[in-house]
């Protein structure tokens, strides 16, 4: 898959997140400039609370892992691996995000590695 | 042939005779299953209150009222579709016509009857104790008649020396009489103490000016010369008196069950199976009148356990009454006495340890059994302490340590206390409410996580309140056990309670979210530091929330300024100071709302809530509102809501003041002060209170001369009325006063901890706020004052602020790159409004597009 050019880094927000559109699936893009890599983006849809909201997600880490609340009923999601801390086989996608210059690049993690993939 | 007379209905008409504290749990425990109960209940009580606490009956001398004694209000019945009959006495029970009939001449039928009639005062058939001097005590009308009858005494006699008797004579000893108590027994509480435990109890009441006579029988109550009354005794001197309170026991009420021909035992009662059923299969008794393996159960908790087991059996459940523990444990004009088991060593073979201490008064004496490996019983006068662990050995069956006398000997050299973890899951902690350790460890796993939330979670310890210490320490152990209590830290990125935070921050005049990890914390922060430290800053130096450095610590609702709803929308609340507001300003919401086509609701907080907002309409929708002069209602906000008010004197023909008038002055006043949870105010023109001030965390209420400030009441999941905290202030008072309530409590709160719980943990409590906020024990008065002038003078409206700054603005889209909304919004319309689509709708809605 290639690399698609979704926005730029002044579009995001240091130390939180916003939300893009790519091919029709809406991501969740947090921008942490002290972490390494600084980019991290997961699906926006939060399958607990039903609505697309993780992208306005408090971020966090918990016990070392990084994660967002879920604003609705405060679930943590792995900004990594996409998986729900507090309950077992609830997932939401991830995706390869990376800054070429100040552009911020986006694509889909191969199925085989992507815990909603199957 | 049918045996339709043996099977119970599992519905229909339920009617409880008695509205005693028995019968009242069980028309509570009936309720708390839910609204599936197939039964409808009907209560018929004899007496004209609902009803009330008779164990603490006797705190109506001191500073309490019937109404604080009450159990539920009457109300409550209504609100839960109970039918209660009171002052009307059954007298009569059809049992072929399965019906009851008043004194009043109400007829009820009934497809289930519980009896729940109680007992009553046994008063000895002696020549004269019929004279009108000659009182009973039992209920809230006989304390009344007691009050009456003292007033025009010097000298009362309780005849009786038993636990009642001794509640009594303390009531005359309080209510200013020269009290004797006449015992025929030769000692003290015969059923409860021996010898000793009653000479030690003798001398601490003698102490207290009450004259205790033994081994009298009264043989004829006549006219004295002195005082109204002489008693006359066989073998003794008379004495005489004024007025005689009968405390000599008491008797099954069990003249219903006489009348309709059930069984009774021998000596009265109304016989019962282990499930409370009387031999009408159809008829139940629990508590005093019911008599189970011909014992009858004269405390609250065997009460409550017989009416658990009708509810149970009611329902269709498996439910067995199989006797009672009969330990008790109370304080008798200041004297504390224990009973554990079997007290006075009566189980064949059982030995004794004593311990004696004449100085300090104290007695306990421990009773083991022939093998010295279990606890039997104890008995305790002067000092309790040993209570609850000798009832747990007691109750669990617990082996005894290597020196049993230990356990009763003074502290120092004792073995150590029976731990908490000691106990067994299925000890019994609150006998009065059934309440396990396991029950309250699951509690705690369920997420109680303070003794107030377990108190409310499973009702341990609202009974007689004898397990408090005991629950305390279980809790604490099971919170400690949680790693929650002695941890009171924010979370895994601050060692710090929010208290200790605050301090932290206002000291070293930290301003950032990264200046307090660095020096404070570690990690990133998380849901839960972030918000509370971004409140912290915003309580000590009120800047702009949405700052680069401060945005992202907050919840969507302050980043957005707006409240998600469940659809990932937003909500919209401007402020309407006081819910005074222009039919100019009316129609610009309803143009608004009408415009954006927003779902449009009147809050219980006086305003108007604007639902359906999509991120990228919220600045526009507010670039209206504040052309029109709104500004943020902060509804988003861990901060001041609203003032609510009545309209006052300015209109109202009861009005003292006007309190729409104050209620503007003070929501302009605090609007913007975050805080560790929401704030809302009232303020109601007179005392009617139709703004409902009460239930605020801040209430003012008119008065003729100023204003009352009520404080840290709470409406909502669980509700608090507020304390009276000062009277009859001038408006300078007052907000002196709410300056400095409101510092203390942003400075010294939880997280998330609203004012209500806040004062209920405050060690001292409201004397201890009053000391702090009135007489400034500590010395901050002026700095609470001086905080809460920084925030007045840092205010701003966020919205406006943000309305004007394209970089923030930037925020508010649905997607960074692209201009649609979010196509998953999707409403659709019921009563002329939009609404969220509910998921079978949504895909309803789908599957017409995709068609």
């Amino acid at each position: 898959m290639q690399w698609q050019h979704i926005c730029t880094r002044e579009d995001l927000v240091a130390g939180s997140g916003v939300a893009a559109l790519i091919n029709g699936e809406q991501v969740a893009l947090f921008y942490l400039p002290d972490q390494s890599p600084p980019l991290y983006a997961i699906g926006n849809h939060d399958p607990i609370g039903g609505a697309n909201v993780l992208s306005r997600g408090i971020v966090g880490d918990v016990n070392g892992e990084l994660v967002v609340a879920s604003p609705l009923y405060k679930q943590h999601f792995s900004l990594l691996t996409g998986a729900c801390l507090e309950q077992d086989h609830v997932s939401v996608p991830v995706w390869e995000v990376k800054l070429d210059g100040d552009k911020v690049l986006l694509r889909p993690l191969p199925a085989a590695l992507n815990r909603t993939g199957t | 042939m049918t045996d339709d007379n043996t099977v119970l209905p599992t519905s229909g008409n339920l009617v409880i005779i008695g509205n005693g504290m028995v019968g009242h749990h069980l028309v509570k425990t009936l309720v708390e299953q839910g609204d599936a109960s197939p039964w409808t209940i009907h209560v018929f009580a004899g007496e004209n209150r609902p009803a009330y606490d008779r164990v603490h009956l006797s705190a109506l001398f001191d500073d309490q009222t019937p109404e604080d004694l009450c159990l539920s209000p009457a109300q409550w019945y209504r609100d839960n579709r109970v039918t209660l009959h009171l002052n009307d006495e059954v007298v009569e029970i059809d049992r072929d016509h399965k019906t009851v009939i008043t004194a009043g001449g109400v007829r009820q039928d009934y497809d289930a009857l519980v009896l729940a009639t109680g007992s009553y005062p046994f008063v000895p058939p002696i020549p004269g104790h019929d004279h009108e001097n000659c009182l009973v005590y039992r209920t809230v009308d006989d304390l009344d008649a007691i009050k009456r009858c003292a007033g025009n005494a010097k000298r009362g006699v309780v005849v009786g020396g038993g636990l009642l008797g001794l509640e009594a004579a303390n009531a005359l000893r309080l209510l200013g009489l020269e009290t004797h108590v006449v015992e025929f027994a030769p000692q003290l509480m015969p059923v409860q103490l021996d010898e000793t435990g009653g000479a030690l109890l003798r001398k601490e009441v003698e102490a207290l000016g009450v004259h205790i006579h033994t081994g009298m029988k009264t043989e004829l109550i006549d006219a004295g010369e002195q005082h109204t009354l002489r008693m006359n005794f066989e073998g003794q001197a008379p004495l005489e008196t004024d007025m005689i309170v009968f405390s000599a026991g008491i008797r099954p009420q069990d003249s219903l069950g006489r009348q309709s021909s059930l069984e009774l035992g021998e000596r009265g009662g109304i016989v019962v199976d282990n499930q409370c059923r009387t031999s009408d299969p159809a008829i139940f008794a629990i508590g005093e009148c019911a008599l189970w393996n011909n014992q009858i159960f004269g405390l609250v908790a065997p009460g409550y356990t017989m009416a658990r087991t009708v509810a149970a059996v009611l329902n269709n459940q498996a439910g067995d009454f199989t006797g009672a523990d009969m330990s008790t444990k109370l304080k008798l004009m200041g004297v504390d006495v224990g009973s554990v088991g079997d007290a006075q060593a009566r189980t064949a073979g059982a030995r004794c340890y004593r311990f004696q201490d004449e100085v300090a008064g104290v007695y306990r004496k421990l009773v083991v059994s022939e093998d010295q490996k279990y606890v039997l019983g104890a008995m305790l006068v002067g000092d309790c302490d040993a209570y609850d662990t000798l009832l747990q050995y007691m109750l669990n069956g617990i082996p005894l340590p290597d020196n049993p006398a230990s356990l009763i000997l003074p502290a120092g050299d004792a073995a150590p206390a029976l731990g908490a973890d000691a106990l067994p899951d299925g000890a019994t902690i609150c006998s009065c409410h059934n309440v396990s350790k396991g029950a309250i460890n699951d509690a705690l796993d369920g997420g109680c996580c303070s003794l107030g939330d377990i108190k409310d979670a499973t009702k341990a310890s609202t009974g007689c309140g004898g397990c408090a210490a005991l629950l305390k320490s279980v809790v604490d152990a099971g919170l400690e056990a949680r790693g929650v209590e002695v941890n009171n830290h924010l979370c895994e990125h601050f060692e710090y309670s929010r208290q200790e935070l605050y301090h932290l921050i206002l000291v070293g005049g930290l301003k950032s979210f990264r200046e307090v990890r660095d020096t404070h914390g570690k990690g990133l922060g998380c849901d839960i530091c972030k918000p509370a430290v971004a409140s912290i800053l915003a309580s000590i130096h009120n800047d702009y929330i949405l700052e680069p450095e401060h945005v992202g610590l907050q919840d969507t609702n302050d980043v957005f300024l707006a409240n998600m709803q469940k659809d990932g929308t937003y909500s919209v609340v401007p402020r309407v100071p006081a819910g005074e507001i222009t039919p100019e300003k009316l129609m610009t919401l309803g143009r608004v709302a009408s415009k954006y086509d927003l779902y449009t609701k009147i809050t219980g907080g006086q305003r108007i809530d604007l639902f359906g907002a999509r991120l990228e309409q919220l600045p526009l929708i507010w670039e209206e509102l504040i052309d029109a002069g709104f500004e943020t209602g902060h509804a988003y906000g861990k901060s001041v809501r609203t003032v609510k008010s009545c309209v006052g004197s300015t209109w109202c023909r009861y009005g003292v003041q006007d309190s729409v008038g104050m209620a503007i002055f003070l929501e302009h006043r605090y609007k913007g002060l975050r805080s560790p949870h929401k704030l809302k105010f009232a303020v109601s023109g007179c005392t009617r209170e139709c703004a409902e001030a009460q239930s605020k965390d801040i209430g003012v209420i008119a008065t003729e001369n100023g204003w009352n400030l009520y404080v840290c009441g709470n409406g909502g999941m669980r509700p608090r009325h507020a304390d009276l905290f000062a009277t009859d202030l001038s408006d300078q008072q007052l907000v002196q006063l709410v300056d400095r309530v409101l510092m203390f409590y942003v400075r010294t709160a939880d997280r998330l901890q609203r004012t209500s719980v806040w004062l209920e943990n405050l060690e001292g409590g409201l004397d201890y706020l009053r000391q702090v906020v009135i007489d400034d024990t500590l010395g901050i008065a002026a700095e609470l004052e001086a905080q809460m002038e920084v925030v007045r003078e840092r205010y701003q409206c966020e919205w406006r602020t943000t309305i004007d700054d394209p970089q923030k603005l930037k925020r508010f889209r649905s997607f960074v790159n692209a201009e649609t909304p979010d196509q998953d919004i999707r409403f659709v319309r019921e009563r002329g409004q939009p609404r969220p689509a509910t998921e079978e709708e949504r895909s309803d809605l789908i599957e017409t597009v995709s068609v």
